[in-house]
């Protein structure tokens, strides 16, 4: 039907007016769109490969990870030597020049240690690799030195775990295609879209968020803990926000439960002074763990730790069974949507500092961007001169809508923030691909019509209801695949499927629906006997 | 004025006599296509495997085109470049060279070096170091996994949408597209890198766009032409919307001839994959597809018991836009 209501008209024109507004802001200057009214600042934005962004080099210490390697080996040898039947009693163990060293008490027992030490310090792999050597000195001293080999496996392990770990927490942020690679034996390189301070990136890279629950040792003298000593099988921690006095508090070094255990954790607020915290949820095993722990000492405190600094220590009123807490500590909102974000992405296996920050480049080059930014507008100036030479005014009425459609498209990218990468930009070519064949589709079936005989107003009729059989058929299946990939893709699935799921709504519209109101236009306007199709 | 037309009315070109042959150089280049692909492998960019990251600093602000330039007559593979920090000082991304480890990455810095410096009087490496891929492991096997489903997916809807021959039909062409697309990059060697997943994701797309506008028209003409043979149906179809194939081909062609001779250096590749993704879609989309549907035994006699029957492929068609759907 060729008739359009004046309702009809405006009730298509109005969507169309509304993406074309929204798609303005992305061609102007900051400046003149901060001066916007906020409806106004929809902004698409631009990815790392055409924009650059931020950078940052993060770099963790070989020895810091050395020296933790060696504790956990340290606790290892002390539990297995204490385990059983067979208890074999040691001296101290030395942690000097990164290697362990002890003495075992009775030299008969020195082989049996060395015995059960062996399979502790074997590698993962199959290639018998050793991860430390075990030699015995003086006949009495058993000393375990870390191989070049296991400590190499260690930090490529430690880095590897530690790249998902940035890339989940960034993901969590909301920040779109970032990259992130190693660099050399133990940097990480972080570029983030976007030229905006990068500071709430740092502070969220910058936390290891080790989180612990540990109970306070009531019996330690506060004279020695405020000197730094702790009783046997405790620990004095920093905590400076201590309401007690000194920024230090005992604690037993027996680990409650710890961040490996929660499934979740969401910033929160407090019910009563309405300041922001965080609520975690453990699973089911922390969750036992920790009602069993809570029901045992109830009325006495236990302290929150997160990266070896104590947040708070409260007392625990009553058995904490229903597998959740929350952790307060005079947090900022942002500061506790940050732990939040760190505590559900895992802690990272170690600690990294940022070495370098500076603002790049687009990852394309800037001269492949001004390559390709001519490129495409000679790309779309012979398209439009191609359908205007093949189809006359039903060529300009496709090329109409094929502009307004691409500028709906940024519209409504711009309404959901999202960011338009190369991937994204291989998405609108489809889509205008899609859309400009959808033209072809109405016009060569009116062209068929026609030489079958039917009559101007029939063939238009006919062209656009046949045809938008097929362009319907087509764009359910291109939904139906963009949905796929935008559900299980990532990266530039994701990005090239969010563009085509927006088009396939935009450019049926435009393609369709708006030239058939051109078009009806020109017919009720000139009544034509015959048409130049 | 006299409008282009680029295919005269009523053509009637007998592609369908033509299959068997068609099949037979379809089978050989699927079959050189994926040995291609298994036996020499892609050649995967720095952003999948990752390489050598080169931080250089130039006296003055610096082009990027002309870096890579330079850095494309050594023969030490596809650069990637980014401005760092200043316009004076450039991060270059190379390949490692495959064999060789550290003493064969110090050759390439070198040659790099030395070539840069003859170029750019006063240009310093402030530092060089290995860099990982871009993407993890898990991100590929989940973009894979994305895309087979996507096939899938749509293979089900033809399915269930009409009969089971049109779903097997498109769900085998689009595989041999991408097939076809990967193969290309295997016997070329040109560097797969991630942009050229996009492309391959805009070959999926025009290729099913493609196939379903054939696939209706088939579908079109089952209904007006019972009685008529498929072979001969199948010419019709292709026949009818023979116009709208090539108008639309040329289109997307034409416009990705601009990018290809003006996009730059790096759009090159992207491009070069799209523009033979839009020549074996179309091919696919007749010979594979169609020609399919006769080998499966379709029949307007079948589609049209299954329509008498009343079954989803009649119920679907009572849903679609035709029927009463106009504003």
């Amino acid at each position: 039907m060729l008739n359009f209501s004046r309702w009809a008209v405006a009730g298509i024109l109005l969507p169309l007016i509304i993406g074309i507004v929204c798609a303005v802001p992305s061609f102007l200057p900051d400046s003149t769109v901060a001066k916007l009214p906020p409806f106004m600042q929809t902004r698409v934005n631009l990815g790392l490969d055409l924009a650059g962004g931020s950078h940052l080099l993060l770099e963790a210490s070989t020895q810091e990870m050395a020296r933790q390697r060696l504790a956990n080996m340290e606790e290892q040898v002390r539990t297995e030597l204490r385990r059983g039947e067979n208890k074999i009693a040691i001296g101290d163990i030395s942690s000097r020049d990164g290697k362990l060293s002890f003495m075992v008490r009775n030299p008969s027992e020195v082989d049996g240690a060395v015995e059960r030490i062996r399979p502790l310090t074997q590698g993962a792999g199959l290639t018998g690799q050793r991860d430390f050597n075990v030699e015995v000195v003086n006949s009495s001293t058993i000393v375990i030195t870390p191989t070049q080999a296991g400590i190499d496996n260690a930090v490529k392990s430690t880095m590897q775990v530690a790249t998902e770990v940035i890339r989940k927490r960034i993901d969590e942020m909301g920040t779109r295609e970032p990259t992130i690679q190693q660099q050399g034996g133990n940097r990480i390189v972080v570029q983030v879209p976007g030229l905006q301070d990068p500071k709430a990136l740092k502070d969220l890279l910058g936390q290891t968020a080790k989180l612990e629950f540990k109970l306070v040792d009531m019996s330690a003298n506060p004279s020695e803990v405020a000197q730094g000593r702790a009783p046997v099988g405790s620990e004095v921690l920093p905590y400076p926000t201590n309401p007690a006095g000194p920024p230090m508090i005992a604690v037993h070094r027996q680990v409650m439960v710890s961040g490996e255990e929660l499934t979740d954790a969401q910033q929160t607020y407090d019910q009563q002074t309405n300041e922001p915290n965080v609520t975690i949820r453990f699973n089911g095993a922390g969750g036992r763990k920790f009602g069993q722990v809570t029901s045992q000492n109830v009325n006495r405190p236990f302290a929150i730790i997160l990266d070896g600094k104590v947040l708070s220590a409260p007392d625990i009123k009553e058995p904490i069974l229903g597998g959740s807490a929350t952790i307060s500590g005079s947090f900022t909102v942002e500061g506790a949507n940050q732990l939040a974000i760190a505590l559900r992405s895992g802690k990272l296996p170690v600690n990294f500092i940022v070495v370098e920050e500076r603002t790049v480049g687009p990852g394309l080059g800037a001269d492949s961007i001004r390559a390709g930014l001519t490129a495409s507008i000679v790309a779309v100036v012979a398209v439009a001169a191609f359908m205007f030479v093949s189809y006359g005014r039903f060529g300009m009425y496709a090329n109409i809508a094929v502009a307004i459609n691409v500028l709906v498209i940024l519209g409504v990218m711009g309404i959901l923030g999202a960011t338009l990468t190369l991937p994204g930009i291989a998405g609108f070519v489809l889509t205008i691909g899609t859309a400009v064949d959808a033209n072809v589709l109405i016009y060569e079936r009116i062209r068929e019509e026609r030489r079958r005989g039917r009559n101007v107003v029939q063939s238009i009729e006919h062209g656009y209801k046949e045809a938008s059989r097929t362009i319907f058929e087509a764009n359910v299946t291109h939904a139906i695949a963009g949905g796929i990939m935008l559900a299980l893709g990532s990266g530039p699935v994701k990005g090239f499927a969010i563009v085509l799921l927006i088009g396939i709504a935009t450019s049926v519209f435009t393609a369709v629906t708006f030239t058939r109101v051109l078009v009806s236009g020109w017919v009720r306007r000139t009544r034509p006997t015959d048409i130049h199709i | 004025m006299k409008l282009l037309k680029l295919v005269p009315d009523n053509t009637n070109i007998g592609f369908v006599k033509l299959r068997h042959w068609a099949f037979g150089l379809t089978l050989l280049l699927t079959v050189l296509a994926v040995g291609a692909t298994f036996h020499k492998g892609l050649n995967l960019g720095v952003d999948f495997v990752g390489g050598l990251m080169i931080e250089a600093k130039f006296p003055q602000a610096v082009q990027t085109d002309k870096v890579r330039d330079t850095i494309a007559g050594l023969r030490v593979g596809e650069s990637s470049l980014q401005q760092f920090g200043d316009p004076k000082t450039v991060q270059i991304r190379l390949p490692l060279p495959e064999q060789g480890g550290a003493g064969a990455a110090n050759a390439v810095v070198e040659k790099t070096r030395k070539a840069m410096e003859a170029q750019f009087p006063g240009v310093t490496f402030s530092r060089y170091d290995t860099v990982s891929g871009k993407v993890s492991g898990e991100l590929i096997q989940n973009g894979v996994l994305a895309v087979v489903l996507a096939i899938v997916g749509i293979a089900i809807f033809s399915w269930f949408r009409y009969e089971w021959q049109f779903g097997v039909s498109t769900f085998v062409a689009i595989v041999h597209d991408v097939l076809m697309t990967l193969g290309f990059f295997a016997i070329t060697q040109m560097e797969f890198d991630l942009n050229i997943i996009a492309a391959v994701l805009t070959i999926v797309g025009y290729s099913i766009n493609d196939k379903m506008v054939i696939d209706d028209r088939i579908r079109e003409n089952m209904r007006k032409y019972r009685k008529m043979d498929m072979k001969s149906l199948i010419d019709l179809s292709v026949n009818e919307t023979l116009p709208r194939t090539v108008m639309t081909s040329m289109t997307i062609l034409l416009a990705l001839g601009a990018l290809l001779l003006l996009g730059g250096h790096v759009l090159r590749g992207f491009t070069a994959a799209m523009m033979l993704g839009i020549i074996v879609g179309t091919y696919s989309s007749v010979y594979v597809s169609s020609s399919l549907l006769i080998s499966l035994g379709l029949s307007p006699q079948t589609a049209e018991k299954k329509e008498k029957k009343g079954g989803i492929a009649a119920q679907a068609e009572r849903m679609g836009p035709r029927d009463g759907a106009q504003p």
